[in-house]
Order: C-alpha cells, then structure tokens, then sequence
C-alpha cells in the first residue's frame, strides 16, 4: 500500500470511530429517554440533562478531539500543510 | 491605534469593541434611570448597533474577488468560529428556541440536538475537504468534481430553493424586531431590516460579512446571557443557572401535576377567541413522552437537523475562509464551541422564564391567581393589547389555570426581562441581540445565493471571460435584488418563523447531502449518478412535503415523518439513486479519481488554486 493509502484507511477509521461516538450521544441514548430519566445528574433528570448540555458539550468535545487526532495522522503520513499556519 | 497586520490585531479590535459594547449598555442604564424612556433606549440600542455594523462593513469594502467571495482565506479560526456561530444561530434560535422549550419541553429538545451534532459530520464528512478544494461556492465544488454544467446547475438550484426559504423567516424577524423597537409597521420594519442586512454585506461581501458576524455574535451572547444571570440571580434560583436548576426543572414537575397538563380542545380555543399562533402549555418541561414512537420522532427530527447542517451551503462555506485545512478543521470546533454557549443557555433561560410565570409562591407568578388583577400587570396589558398573549377564562371562575393562558412563542425571550421585572435597558440588549442574530444568518444567506449565482450562473456558465469589475458589480447587484425579493415575501407573512426554518434543513439534506459527500468519500460516484440523484432528492422530498403538510394536500404522515422531517425521503431517494445510477454509468475518468485523491490529503496545493 503507498503512503496515500495508509494515511486514507487510518483516517477513514478515525471517521468511523468519530461517527460512532456521534451516534451514541445524538441517538442512542435517547432511544432510551424514558429510563434514563429516572436517573439524575446535577439535580436534573438524565434525559432532559443530556439534550439541554450532555450530548452537545460532548459533540464539541469530539469536535476537538477529532480534530487534533486527524493533526496527528497527517503528521504521520508527511502531509501536515506547509507555510502559513495559524 | 491599530498598527501592524491587521489579522494580528483582531484580539484587541474586538476586545476594545466588547468594551465598549459593555459600556454602551451601562450608559443606557443610566439614562434609564434618570428618565430616558423606554422607547428611546429601545430605537438607541438597534439603531447604536447596527451603525456599528454598517461601519465594519464599509471598512471591509473590497475589490479582489478573493476577499469578496472567501475573506482572502485569511480568517484566524477562533474568529472563523464566532462568525460562524452568528451566521448559524437565527433570529429563531435567539428568539424562538427557548419559547419552544417552553411550550414543547423535552420533545422540542431534539431540536438542540440536531442543531449541534451536525457540526461532528461537518468536521468528520466536509469541512476540510472542502477547504482543500479551495472552490469559491458549495455548486463550485459539485461543478468541478463531477465536471458539467448541469451539476452545478442542479446544486445551484437546491442551494438557492434551500437558502431562500430559510433567508424569508430571517428577514421576517429582523422585521419584526424593527418594528417593536422602533415603533414602525411590520412591513416597514421588513424593508428597514434589509436595508441593515445589505449595508453589511453589500461593499465587503464575504469579507465584510465575516467582520460583522464576529461583532454580532459578540452582541447576540452578551443579550443572551446577561438576563439568564440577572434572573437566576435576583430571583434565588442559582449563582450559575447552568449548574443549579435541577430543583427548579423538577419544582416545574411538580406545578405541572398540580395545575394539569390540560390540552384545549381547537373548538373552545375558537369559541374564546384566541388569536392565531398563541399557546398555552399542555406538554411536560423535562418528562420523556413514552412509547417507541415517541422516541423515534425526537431521533428522526435531530437526524434531519444534523444531516441538514451538513449540507446547508452558508454554513460549509463559511470553512472556504481559514488559511488551511488544519485550520478548518479546528475552526468547526470552535464554531460549536460558541453556539454550544447559547445552546446550552435556552433551556435554562426557558425553565426560568415557566417558574417566574406559572410558580404561585413567586411575586411573578400569574397561574392559580385573580384574573381582573392580572390583565392590570402593565407587561401583560402591553403583551395583550399586540394580541401577543392572551387570557381565555374557559371554566368562568375568574382565575387564571395553566391552560387559560396563551402566549406566542417567540414572546418568552422577547418578555422575560419585562416579566421578571428586570430593568428596561435588558429589554434594549434583547433586542439589540436578535436583530444581531437575525441580521447575521440573513447576511449569510444572501450572500450564499448571490454568490452561487454571480459565480456559478453567470461567470461559470454565461460568461467566463468576464473581468474582475464585472463579475463584482453582478454579484452586488444579486445581493440587492435578492435581498429585496426576500424581503417582499417576508412582508407578504406567509409561513410562521420555525417552520420554514425546518424546511430549509429538509431541502438542503434532500438535494446536498450526498452528492457532497459522496464526492469526497466514493471515487466511483459519477457525473449522472450525482445528477440524477439532486433531482430525484429535491422531487421526491418537495411531492412528500406537498403531500403531507397540512396546508397543501394534508395526508396522514408515513411512519411518524411528517412536514419537518420530509428530509429523511429525500435523502434516502437521493442515496439509492445516486449510487445506483453511479454504478450503471462508466466510472469517473483518471484525471477526476487523482483530483479526489488530492482532496483527501491536506498538504499541497488546493485543487482550484489556478482556476479563479
């Protein structure tokens, strides 16, 4: 496999695996919206937590993590940009 | 002052420009108190701010195409991420959100979610891959990948059809807003909204419109956050609301099972007179609605709002303007960030506003008391007499129950100041900061449609060997034009402001979603394959739309999937089709399979560098 190839399968992975987080926190749990209810964080029911702050404090989370794990793949494979960088 | 690069100094351009934001604010408190009315600070703070944003936007005036149409792709991506915030948070998030939650409780919360997970397909699906493209227009990017006028004809007609529908109830709010700050008629204040909304946007194009977002995000949260804190403050509720409402979520459970969740029936709303568009709460704060069908309605409208955020083109192109594709990646994160800070606030700033109203023990509160005292509460004279609110004694005993009371929506930001008895100048701010929001995503979109048809339409398909003035000159022409067009539909009020908001979300996955990512993620996606698959997406979605929402033919919705979620048919119309007639057609030539190689590496040269 060339150097394009490798880079490409590792960051489909890193897609994959950041999809799937997606999807447990956008959809999974609230599948289960009424029995996560009857527990509670910080005083709020869990379901009701999860749409208000869980899942999108979680969702720009993933964001950054993602973003600097794709960083490292590209360092990886030799294809960080050169010149302007901010 | 400001000496240097100007990129170098933003920090403090915009650090100066919050203080004196802040200032600004602290002047009109004490105007207020030494007897300014509440008209004036109301006329000051919208015409104070948007001449601020008038004045960022003549200094960004431009005559490069590249600062016209992608800001110079010099914007750092913390400020990428404020002026992205702004661009996507509406005059319906800032306004309408939280009134949702507080009509519709848990079950409207999936638009929370939808609304932000789109942005993980973004960063994951588009964002830097667009970016490395380095295309001028989401239609640039489909012309060039799948070669031929037609397709980028097709996407051209998607964008368009989704971002005017969005564009109208945009213009609709900066109206609205206008008219109650200044005193004037709606469709006047229509007309003196679009007018703020070109002067941002009309000399600078994309460049001016990304300096005036980052200053209206900057006023739309400080608006946002200043009564949620002064409120959880004054009244006792918490220090920080966001940490401290859990007894205040369930107090509300409990006055709900005290007062009763009573929904009216239509005939007795009739019968007393309701004007159209009010409610009154009949659906729980923070309890799940049982039953698999519940849940999958609250999954289907985020997964139409996720997918729709990945293909609305005011939003992905807002990533053309970093400096690299590293840069774009990181500037989708901190775009959410700054969202997630508002996002975060609705549901408190909703849970507060229901307590003030309806809790018996607080001096606020209305529910459960004597109505002839209530209809002499100044706010709620004011409210009722613009047919904002509204008191139905449907069991005639003269006091006021959870379901006599009717409200409009957007009227919770909007009163909650006033209700909770803060000082005047808030209700200025809230202004202030939803005329920003509403301004912002109405720049946003107009500058999108404009630019897909300057550059797409005119200079791609008509004329390409027009010069630089020419192709500048037609594409301020568009925005005017546009603009105006948009702004004479809003003063015809033809659809309320959420509705059509999540029909342009349904109209864009339909038509975008796929032939965007397929473009990036499958080599063998073809031109015919992406062509036919736009088509069928948008036809099949919009006949679905027209079939099932009330207004047109009114048929039952299939599986729960009804006129907010028509998005879920055309997507899946647009996929089959799309790799079906992708795999019957000829695979994409070599020179088209090496350029989507290069997309997937982020080093090197853009794909279109050479081309502009």
């Amino acid at each position: 496999m060339s150097n394009k190839e490798k880079h490409w399968e590792k960051t489909k992975g890193l897609m994959f695996l950041t999809l799937i987080i997606w999807f447990v926190f956008g959809y999974l749990i609230f599948m289960f919206g009424s029995s996560l209810n009857t527990s509670s964080f910080l005083g709020y029911p869990l379901a009701y937590y999860m749409c208000a702050q869980g899942s999108i404090i979680a969702f720009v989370v993933l964001i950054f993590w993602f973003a600097n794990k794709q960083e490292k793949i590209d360092e990886e494979f030799g294809f960080t940009e050169r010149g302007e960088d901010e | 002052m400001f000496k240097g690069d100007f990129v170098k100094n933003l920090p403090k351009i915009y650090g100066t420009y919050t203080g004196g934001f802040l200032i600004f604010i602290i002047l009109m408190a004490i105007a207020e108190s030494a007897g300014m009315t509440a008209k004036t600070i109301g006329i000051l703070f919208v015409a104070f701010t948007v001449c601020i944003y008038a004045f960022i936007g003549y200094l960004s005036r431009t005559v490069q195409v590249d600062a016209y149409y992608v800001a110079g792709r010099q914007v750092p991506t913390v400020f990428n991420g404020m002026a992205t915030a702004a661009d996507w948070m509406s005059g319906a998030s800032f306004v309408a959100m939280a009134g949702g939650i507080y009509f519709g409780g848990y079950t409207y919360m999936a638009f929370l979610v939808g609304w932000t997970g789109g942005y993980v397909l973004v960063s994951s699906l588009l964002a830097p891959y667009l970016r490395k493209f380095g295309c001028y227009t989401v239609p640039d990017f489909i012309g060039t990948r799948y070669g031929g006028n037609l397709a980028r004809f097709c996407a051209v007609v998607v964008l368009t059809l989704a971002s005017f529908t969005y564009v109208t109830a945009q213009i609709n709010a900066t109206g609205t807003i206008a008219a109650r700050a200044l005193g004037i008629p709606f469709e006047l204040g229509v007309w003196v909204g679009l007018i703020s909304i070109l002067l941002c946007s009309m000399l600078g194009g994309m460049r001016a419109v990304t300096w005036t977002q980052v200053a209206q995000y900057i006023v739309l949260i400080i608006a946002y956050l200043i009564p949620i804190f002064w409120i959880s403050n004054k009244g006792g509720f918490g220090l920080f609301p966001h940490l401290m409402l859990g007894e205040e979520v369930a107090r509300l459970g409990e006055l709900e099972a005290q007062f009763g969740l009573v929904k009216n029936s239509a005939a007795d709303i009739k019968a007393a007179g309701v004007p159209g568009g009010l409610k009154s709460i009949a659906v729980a704060h923070s309890a799940v609605p049982e039953g698999g069908m519940a849940a999958w309605k609250f999954i289907s409208l985020a997964l139409c709002m996720m997918v729709g955020t990945a293909s609305l083109p005011h939003i992905l192109m807002r990533y053309f303007t970093t400096p690299s594709v590293k840069a774009a990646r990181k500037s989708v994160a901190w775009s959410l960030f700054f969202i997630a800070i508002l996002y975060t606030s609705a549901p408190m700033l909703a849970t507060l506003s229901k307590l003030s109203l309806i809790d018996p023990n607080l001096p606020t509160g209305i529910i459960g008391k004597d109505i002839s005292a209530i209809m002499a509460i100044d706010w709620v004279q004011a409210w009722t007499a613009q047919k904002q609110a509204f008191i139905a004694d449907f069991n005639g005993d003269g006091v006021l129950q959870l379901n006599e009371w009717f409200m409009r929506g957007d009227v919770v930001v909007l009163s909650t100041p006033e209700v909770a008895g803060l000082p005047y100048v808030i209700s200025g701010l809230v202004a202030a900061g939803g005329m920003a929001a509403a301004m912002s995503t109405a720049d946003g979109l107009i500058l999108a449609i404009a630019n897909a048809l300057s550059h797409d339409i005119y200079y791609k398909i008509i004329d390409p060997k027009a010069d630089v003035r020419k192709r500048l000159l037609v594409a301020r022409v568009l925005l005017v034009v546009i603009g105006a067009f948009g702004a004479y539909i809003a003063s015809m009020r033809i659809t309320s402001i959420l509705g059509a908001v999540a029909w342009a979300f349904d109209f864009a996955m339909s038509g975008l979603f796929f032939p965007l990512i397929l473009g990036v993620w499958w080599k063998r996606a073809t031109r015919q394959g992406a062509i036919a698959g736009m088509i069928a997406g948008l036809a099949s979605g919009t006949a679905y739309l027209i079939y099932v929402y009330p207004k047109f033919m009114g048929n039952p919705a299939w599986l729960g999937i009804d006129h907010l979620r028509f998005g879920i048919i055309g997507a899946s119309v647009c996929l089959v089709v799309m790799v079906v007639v992708s795999l019957m057609t000829p695979e994409p030539d070599k020179a088209t399979q090496k350029m989507v190689d290069e997309v997937r590496v982020p080093a090197g040269r853009t794909i279109l560098g050479k081309q502009h």
